[in-house]
């Protein structure tokens, strides 16, 4: 221990606590003959006289747990009914419409130039609907962008998304984040922001937190944090870090990787040269498993095991790797066709899909038929275009939100600076247009 | 990322570091903690100074043993409060978190694994859940992989929240800084500059055992922004004064005038404080000048009210700082003070800080301010 510290400490920093005990009680010795290791590092490891590297091509590639095929059949005769009743399906199915008509009005206005920016999920509404279904909601959420699904399944309504997309005056953000970063105080899903896997060690944090809590207070529900990234996410140092810390802390934490095949540009061969993110789990001490992320019952299934599994043992992080792909642009920024093919794309569309996945199941159930779908898309279009007339028209919040909940309190700093901007504002009235703005100058 | 671990040297000399005078020091002589003014040696002077109650008691503490001590009044008030961070769980590579593991159980006290990008994003989402978290960075030099998540993070977390209404405001975030005299580049920073650039977090710097426990279970207890708490590691056992045993706290935004004086106003934090009282002691003396020392305590959002009433009264300011001269701390000082109290200057603010380098193993006395320096300052302002 004491040679630990002295890797950090100039020498004449230390003094060596006294009460540490030179051995710890479960430290362990090496026997004379043994044949395994007893290095602290790894103990239960095996001696060999054959020199061997692990090559990573040569071992199997962790499967792709499906339930349901292309057909929407499912794929084992044998395997238990589904135990989710036909409303709560058909209640998935109508979420995952809503995201995708959302997704195409949304993605045009951006093209109109009626909103700044906008984010599609098209191809991933099953990864997000179906395992938001296996939440409770109680349970936290940390997203990256790309999840809208899951917060329409957690009961965001179409007025929330207009309202944050345009950043009116009912904005939960106040105006302040760019489109599709929402966020919603209970259910608990954290208000997006732009880094990267910043929100994979929070989400850590806050499953610690949770278990801490349970600990504490026996009476309160047990819960759990989703935690949602892409797989070119899970290349920042902050997965490392939030994998490593959940496994060493036993938090009750699942980690859901949508891995879409690309980063903006970048496919995942640049991404990464291992069996995609679920193999580095493994590493980590996580309980792992691959999902095809077009079967929404996959993604329900073993998401609701993977909670039951976070919850178990005082708690243990869990990580799903769902495929997908990406089938639309990255964003309203990006034309995905200067480095992929067009073809490719339309393959994907028309050859696997979670929505048509799905409504194939329900129509061989006899659940769903053309009219219903042609009357859900009409209903659902009009509802869209209802609450995004009304956010349109909306004004913006007030002009003080610019400088309120930086702190808790304002400091006397940002009184003053209010202060000078209402005296620019009302000495140059003609070169600012304050008409969008509730209250005009008195917002300030 | 994090520490580059330093090889096990063969004890120099004692002589090689910690500046030692030369025997005709008149100026640079080394501090005498046992009795500069600037702390509180007996349990008569604390309680004035600080306002306590009669009842309250106190013993004598070195920073290490405040901070310890605060830690472990915090944990008991509140079992939302956690402590972690690389090696605290034995007590930590400088003491403050002694015993507290077996006083408050491993769930509440704990390591974690060596990386302070997780250190830190796991305090966010603790504190985003309502807990307090306290993490510990183990050396200032070490943050910068949490910048991030500091940055972008925690100082937006409220803002970007907004309506929601919740905040990751709950987080403290520790970490040993200053020079040591040996520290060289990777054991010797001071980034408060850096953070106090970042609007949403409070930046602040103790600079004695009383100061320490009082602003850290402030940090804790009464405000709901994350706090970044920066501890002069050169004081954990040099400074010793009367510290009360119980719960109390310091309001942080505020700034304390340590002495008063009508000719010029000193303006510092943390350590060099020490050296100030010395240079202040030295040119009363020796050039008949009455100076105001004043102790900023946060850096950000800093008491600019204090300090500006008083060099109204004086009407010559000096900023004193280990951390470069360069858009440190003394920059925004003294450009507030030019703004808000232009008429009043009869000499240009100086700053008296680190040399804009790098802390070099053998140049440590010779980049950072010392005794001569602010004494010359002092002279200078006064003979503009």
């Amino acid at each position: 221990m004491s040679a630990h510290i002295l890797r950090r400490l100039p020498r004449s920093q230390i003094r060596v606590p006294t009460r540490v005990p030179r051995r710890w009680s479960g430290s362990i010795s090496q026997r004379p003959g043994s044949d395994s290791v007893r290095f602290p590092g790894a103990v239960n490891s095996k001696f060999t006289t054959n020199m061997t590297f692990i090559n990573p091509t040569e071992g199997p590639n962790i499967p792709t747990y499906r339930v349901m095929d292309s057909d929407g059949v499912l794929v084992d005769k044998n395997r238990r009914p589904l135990d989710m009743s036909n409303d709560e399906i058909l209640t998935w199915y109508k979420n995952m419409l809503t995201v995708s008509v959302m997704d195409v009005i949304m993605f045009e206005a951006q093209r109109q130039g009626r909103l700044s920016f906008y984010m599609v999920s098209a191809g991933e509404e099953g990864i997000s609907i179906g395992s938001a279904a296996a939440l409770t909601p109680d349970d936290v959420v940390f997203a990256q962008y790309r999840e809208a699904g899951v917060f329409q399944q957690r009961g965001f309504t179409l007025k929330d998304f207009m309202s944050q997309l345009f950043a009116n005056c009912n904005d939960n953000g106040r105006g302040r984040n760019m489109p599709v970063h929402y966020g919603s105080n209970y259910p608990r899903m954290h208000t997006i922001s732009s880094p990267l896997a910043t929100q994979i060690p929070q989400a850590s944090g806050a499953a610690y937190a949770l278990k801490l809590e349970a600990l504490q207070n026996p009476n309160t529900p047990k819960r759990i944090v989703a935690c949602y990234f892409g797989e070119g996410a899970a290349s920042e140092g902050d997965f490392h870090a939030g994998l490593n810390i959940a496994a060493t802390r036993s938090c009750p934490v699942v980690f859901i990787c949508r891995n879409n095949g690309y980063a903006i540009s970048t496919p995942t061969l640049e991404q990464y040269r291992g069996d995609g993110i679920a193999s580095r789990g493994v590493g980590y001490g996580i309980d792992t498993i691959r999902v095809d992320g077009n079967d929404i019952f996959a993604v329900y299934e073993a998401m609701r095991e993977a909670r039951r599994i976070a919850l178990s043992d005082g708690g243990k992080p869990v990580l799903i790797e769902a495929m997908s792909y990406r089938v639309s642009h990255h964003s309203t920024s990006d034309d995905s066709f200067a480095y992929r093919a067009r073809v490719e794309v339309e393959d994907w569309k028309r050859r696997d899909n979670p929505i048509i996945r799905l409504r194939k199941w329900l129509e061989n159930e006899g659940l769903w038929n053309e009219d219903l779908e042609r009357d859900t898309r009409d209903k659902l279009r009009k509802e869209v275009l209802k609450e995004f007339g009304d956010a349109e028209r909306e004004k913006r919040p007030p002009l003080r939100e610019a400088f309120e909940g930086v702190y808790e309190e304002l400091t006397e700093e940002a009184q003053e600076q209010m202060k000078e901007l209402k005296r620019i504002l009302e000495t140059y009235p003609e070169e600012y247009d304050l008409r969008q703005f509730k209250d005009g100058i008195n917002g300030l | 990322m994090s520490s580059l671990r330093l090889p096990r040297l063969i004890r120099p000399a004692r002589r090689f570091y910690s500046g030692a005078a030369t025997p005709s020091s008149r100026l640079n002589i080394p501090i005498d903690y046992k009795t500069t003014p600037l702390l509180h040696h007996t349990s008569s002077s604390l309680s004035e100074s600080l306002d306590l109650p009669g009842s309250t008691t106190s013993k004598p503490l070195n920073l290490y043993q405040a901070i310890n001590s605060a830690l472990r009044t915090a944990l008991a008030k509140s079992d939302k409060v956690m402590l972690f961070g690389e090696d605290v769980a034995f007590g930590g590579v400088f003491r403050c978190s002694m015993d507290l593991q077996t006083e408050f159980g491993s769930e509440r006290v704990f390591n974690t694994p060596l990386t302070e990008q997780g250190i830190v994003g796991f305090a966010i989402g603790a504190a985003a859940e309502g807990m307090k978290p306290v993490a510990e960075i183990q050396f200032a030099d070490y943050v910068f992989p949490a910048f991030d998540q500091i940055v972008n993070e925690a100082a937006k977390f409220r803002y970007r929240e907004g309506a929601t209404g919740v905040h990751a405001g709950g987080m403290v975030v520790r970490m040993p800084c200053g020079a040591v005299g040996h520290g060289a580049l990777y054991h010797s920073q001071s980034p408060e500059a850096l953070f106090a650039h970042v609007p949403g977090v409070q930046v602040v710097v103790p600079r004695s055992p009383s100061q320490a426990k009082g602003l850290l279970l402030a940090s804790i207890f009464e405000h709901n922004n994350p706090v970044i708490f920066m501890e002069p590691k050169v004081l954990y056992r040099a400074a010793v004064e009367h510290v009360p045993n119980e719960y109390y706290t310091i309001p942080l935004s505020k700034a304390e005038v340590l002495k008063p004086g009508s000719d010029v106003t000193l303006v510092s934090y943390g350590q060099p404080l020490y050296l100030c009282s010395a240079a202040i002691a030295a040119a009363e003396k020796a050039l008949g000048v009455s100076v105001e020392l004043i102790d900023l305590r946060t850096i950000y959002p800093w008491d600019r009210q204090t300090v500006l009433d008083s060099v109204k009264k004086t009407g010559r300011a000096i900023v004193v700082h280990e951390s470069m001269i360069n858009y440190g701390v003394g920059a925004e000082v003294a450009a507030t003070i030019q703004d808000q109290a232009f008429l009043r200057l009869e000499a240009p603010v100086k700053r008296v800080a680190g040399w804009s380098t790098h802390t070099g193993l053998q140049y440590e006395k010779f980049i950072l301010p010392d005794v001569a320096r602010i004494y010359d300052a002092i002279k200078q302002s006064i003979e503009y």
